[in-house]
């Protein structure tokens, strides 16, 4: 049960993030380039990233489970602290923000000046620009949804969490035609590479033949450990920003 | 040959990410871990500590001056 709800709440989380990065991306190119090109564009993406997750799923349930966890808990470390180091390094003010109105915008001027060029009706910019944003964006969607799943044994409920975020994203998107600025993005980001760590951190443990006092309830152990050692590590790092900004202007 | 170098790229930059320290990090964690696992020893403390010392160590490089 605690497990179910950490893969729902992960692949939703996981999913709306990636889901917000794709929509601004398909909004430039629908804006500046026709919404044709670009809607075909997100189209072919999709049905991809549907077969990916249809050739793997099941070939991932064949593989033994202890053998499953351990790779999948070990890549999801990798996510989950790729993900942690740039949230940490935002948040303590080491790295800029992410703010899609910005990228938007660069998008737009980018597609604006690109060459025109048409085959069989579909403006091939637009196309590419579309299927790129949305395949990569996609693809880490996918393999969270196929890890967690499979590792649960539960494909369909993970696919339950990204199916929640695709209609929420696509029709808030819909709804005000703009990339959604306002989400909570840079903290949507944190809360995903805190996820991915603990699960990352769990199931390559079973994975490795350990064991965790108290079975699956230990995840909220791991998941309270992520998140003071995260806190932990904001308040060094923005302690020593504001000691270098000090030393900086003390030398001006 | 310009197609595998940037596949290879894509899967690298997907996979490891910025610092390669903590992808390699991960892989020591999980193989001390199995060693110890294999030698009776309770490993449920190994990759939170692991983990604690990865980030320090990759944010401590990407915060240098």
């Amino acid at each position: 049960m605690t497990a179910g709800v950490f893969l729902v709440l992960s692949a939703f989380l996981a999913s709306a993030v990636e889901m917000v990065e794709a929509l601004t991306i398909v909004l430039a190119s629908g804006i500046a380039r026709g919404w044709r090109s670009s809607l075909i564009g997100m189209a072919a993406a999709v049905l991809a990233l549907a077969v990916i997750v249809a050739a793997l799923g099941p070939a991932l349930t064949v593989v033994p489970l202890n053998a499953l966890r351990l790779v999948v808990g070990g890549l999801l470390l990798t996510f989950g602290l790729q993900w942690l180091r740039k949230a940490i390094l935002r948040a303590s003010g080491f790295k800029a923000l992410h703010d899609e109105d910005a990228i938007f915008a660069q998008e737009l001027e980018e597609a604006r000046t690109a060459e025109r060029l048409e085959r069989g009706g579909v403006d091939w910019y637009g196309f590419t620009l579309s299927f790129k944003g949305v395949l990569l964006e996609g693809l880490e969607v996918a393999f969270i949804v196929i890890t967690f799943g499979s590792t649960q044994g539960s494909i369909p409920l993970a696919a339950v969490g990204a199916a929640a975020a695709l209609v929420l994203v696509a029709g808030v998107g819909v709804a005000v035609r703009a990339p959604l600025a306002r989400v909570p993005e840079n903290t949507l980001k944190f809360a995903v590479g805190v996820m991915l760590t603990t699960f990352g951190i769990f199931w390559s443990t079973e994975g490795a033949g350990g064991s965790w006092p108290g079975s699956d309830a230990a995840l909220f152990g791991v998941l309270a450990f992520v998140i003071a050692l995260s806190a932990l590590l904001v308040a060094v790092l923005r302690r020593r920003k504001r000691e270098r900004f000090v030393a900086a202007g003390a030398r001006a | 040959m310009k197609y595998v170098v940037s596949f290879g790229r894509f899967w690298w930059d997907f996979v490891v990410g910025d610092d390669w320290r903590a992808a390699a990090g991960v892989v020591l964690a999980i193989g001390a871990t199995a060693a110890l696992a294999a030698a009776g020893v309770a490993v449920w403390w190994t990759m939170p500590l692991a983990v604690a010392l990865v980030l320090y160590v990759t944010l401590r490089r990407a915060s240098a001056p």
